[in-house]
């Protein structure tokens, strides 16, 4: 177990660079997760710490150490793939006993090494089988025994529960984080799935084109994102083009279009300077839409539904105020509003988040 | 009709342009072959057509034959496990290469567009008693009168060599393109070093080529009487020369019948074992 630092790392690939300046300090014993959108760099980024790519610029610390030159296999650390990468032509028990063979294991304790491994991950009758005569979640199951069975300084997971259909990849999800937590091995996760990020990570690592846009707890990065992108990517935000009237130190009083004056709480704009353009970011869920008056202190616009998308407990209207389109996402027990219903729009105002303006 | 039978039909229909075209050039002949090999030639030189064993006695039983089968064998066997050795690393760095793969592979391919016989020939230019290595020896002063290089066993390798190393190459190549890079990604980071990670991974992996190569030069290579005729001297006849020399000099069919068909059985028989051997080793290790 060590933590890992990432030192004003950059990678270019002949005249593209994947990765610009980037600093990230995982602590040991952390779950953090790499999230970001398809090319963002966070595959070269787990590949760096790996030691399958060397970094351009930059430093890569594990435990403290320097590890630039350190080739992969002196690095110790577990690595899971998305396709699995097992040995089709070695046993389950061979593929788990892989590294085990490189490292002053004497044979006895290899064996159960490997069927301590298999047991935690729930596996513990296939050892004889060959990796093509298991299902995918059974693969990646073994993959994952094998990167934890050599005992790593780092477990580093790109992408493992991409190729698994959606519910067994919920499965998978929960039972990685219990294996985790039970070993306590620092953990380096990349992913595209928000969810995914959002239910394992201890911090989430918010990537895209090559830059760290945000690093913070999953409820810290969803609540208050530090950018327009952020707000977007995780779950579903509306922007609106705004203005910051004055900066206190209670709140920020904010002239956004449809919704007036509002005050958001200091901390969810900790970007804003006291006067000048702002964004208003209200995410999804916490624009509720109502056939009733609001209570006090809650603001409310007149809207009409212009869309509805039905989802099962949750129900997200496409609605029109004035001249702004905004989306609502609310649960619902009954009947959803219909399209052309002409519903009030309440908002709190705690729940808005600002961010500096263009 | 229903649906499964038409669909049953539909491949035979599809094969039957092929089927016919093997069936009248390779199967009809095949069997000519074989009814002539029971006819006997006469003294005179006219085919006695009835069914004799004399060819089959001679062929089988004459210690001759034997020997030049074995010596087919053993050049067919050097030649291939020189392919081998010389062909892996070479379909190992076009496999691996970045960017020129394409220039690599139609660099390789290049040589087919040579007849096979030229290509042969070429190697008299070369190490010939007047040819370039000669002249260069002798213009550095090296030597002071040509040396005898060609026309030996060591020239036939050479030459089988020349013609079957892309063989090799390609075979080699394709199974190699077909190994996930992210396994010996994954060997490297589980400890083992880049050398043991080929060992353990990638050359298991790719045995499957490699055998497949191994056979298509060692079947090409005992089959082959160019190479001997152009490049070997009069001990380094191979089987096939029999077989050139019966029919074509002696003019005597029947008994290069025969020869020819323990030849195709020898290398048939090679064929069948290859087949089972590895339809059990692709069983056992479970690749795709
Ligand atoms: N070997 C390479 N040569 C050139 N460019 C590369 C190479 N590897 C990655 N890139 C580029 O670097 C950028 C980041 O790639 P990377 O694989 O890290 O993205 P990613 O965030 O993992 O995306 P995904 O979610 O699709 O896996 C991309 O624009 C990609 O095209
Ligand atoms: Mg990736």
């Amino acid at each position: 177990m060590s933590s890992v630092h990432l030192n004003n790392i950059v990678k270019r690939f002949g005249a593209v660079t994947a990765v610009h300046s980037t600093s990230l300090e995982i602590p040991e014993g952390a779950f953090v997760t790499l999230l970001g959108p398809s090319g963002c760099g966070k595959t070269t980024n787990l590949r760096m710490i790996a030691g399958l790519l060397d970094p351009t610029e930059g430093e890569i610390l594990i435990g403290g150490k320097r590890v630039n030159d350190v080739p992969i296999h002196k690095r110790n650390l577990g690595l899971v793939f998305q396709n699995y990468a097992l040995f089709p032509h070695k046993t389950v028990a061979d593929n788990v006993a892989f590294g085990l063979k490189y490292r002053d294991v004497p044979s006895d304790d290899i064996a159960t090494k490997v069927q301590d491994a298999l047991e935690l991950v729930q596996l513990p009758d296939v050892g004889d089988r060959y990796p093509k005569e298991l299902s995918g979640g059974q693969q990646q199951r073994i993959a994952l025994a094998r990167a934890i069975v050599i005992e790593p300084d780092v477990l580093l997971l790109d992408e493992p529960l991409s190729a698994l259909d959606a519910n067994l990849r919920e499965d998978m999800r929960v039972e990685l984080k219990r294996i985790q937590e039970r070993i306590g091995v620092t953990t380096v996760f990349v992913t595209h799935d928000q969810s995914e990020a959002l239910a394992m990570s201890d911090q989430i690592v918010v990537m895209s084109d090559g830059r760290v846009e945000q690093v913070g707890a999953p409820e810290e990065v969803y609540n208050t994102p530090a950018s327009e992108f952020v707000a977007n990517f995780l779950g579903a935000s509306n922007i609106l083009a705004a203005r910051c009237t004055r900066r206190g130190p209670e709140g920020v009083d904010i002239e956004a279009p449809t919704f007036g004056k509002l005050t958001v709480p200091a901390e969810k704009a900790p970007n804003l300077g006291s006067e000048g353009p702002a964004k208003l970011v209200i995410r999804a869920e916490k624009l509720l839409v109502s056939r009733d008056e609001a209570p006090e202190g809650v603001l409310s616009v007149p809207a009409t539904i212009e869309a509805v998308d039905y989802q099962g407990q949750a129900v997200r209207y496409f609605v029109r105020a004035d001249d702004t389109q905004l989306q609502a996402i609310n649960m619902i027990d009954q009947h959803p509003f219909a399209t052309g219903d002409a519903i009030n729009l309440h908002l709190r105002p705690i729940d808005c988040a600002a961010l500096p303006g263009d | 009709m229903s649906v499964e039978a038409r669909e049953a039909r539909q491949p035979w229909i599809l094969l039957s342009p092929a089927l016919t075209a093997i069936f009248l050039l390779l199967f009809v002949p095949l069997l000519f072959i074989v009814v002539y090999s029971f006819w006997l030639r006469t003294s005179t030189g006219a085919d006695q057509v009835g069914f004799f064993l004399d060819n089959w006695r001679e062929a089988l039983s004459d210690a001759f034959y034997r020997d030049i089968l074995l010596f087919t064998l053993k050049i067919a066997t050097i030649t291939t496990l020189v392919c081998a050795v010389m062909g892996y690393p070479a379909a190992y760095v076009i496999a691996r290469s970045k960017g020129n793969k394409a220039l690599l592979l139609l660099l390789l391919m290049l040589p087919f567009w040579i007849s096979y016989i030229i290509r042969t020939m070429s190697w008299i230019n070369i190490l010939g008693v007047s040819g370039a290595l000669n002249t260069a020896l002798l213009w550095l002063g090296v030597i002071n009168e040509p040396i005898q290089m060609l026309y030996n066993q060591t020239t036939v390798i050479l030459g089988l060599v020349h013609f079957l190393l892309p063989f090799m190459i390609l075979n080699v190549f394709v199974s190699l393109e077909g190994i996930d890079t992210n396994l010996e990604d994954a060997a490297n980071s589980l400890g083992a070093t880049r050398m043991q990670a080929f060992w353990q991974v990638t050359l298991p992996l790719s045995l499957p080529g490699l055998a497949a190569g191994g056979l298509l030069c060692f079947v090409l290579g005992a089959g082959t009487y160019i190479t001997p005729l152009v490049l070997g001297g009069p001990g380094d006849a191979m089987f096939a020369n029999l077989v050139f020399e019966a029919i074509i000099t002696q003019l005597n069919w029947p008994l290069g019948s025969a020869l020819s068909l323990m030849l195709l059985a020898v290398l048939g028989a090679l064929v069948l074992i290859y087949n089972r051997y590895l339809g059990m080793a692709q069983l056992m290790k479970g690749l795709g």
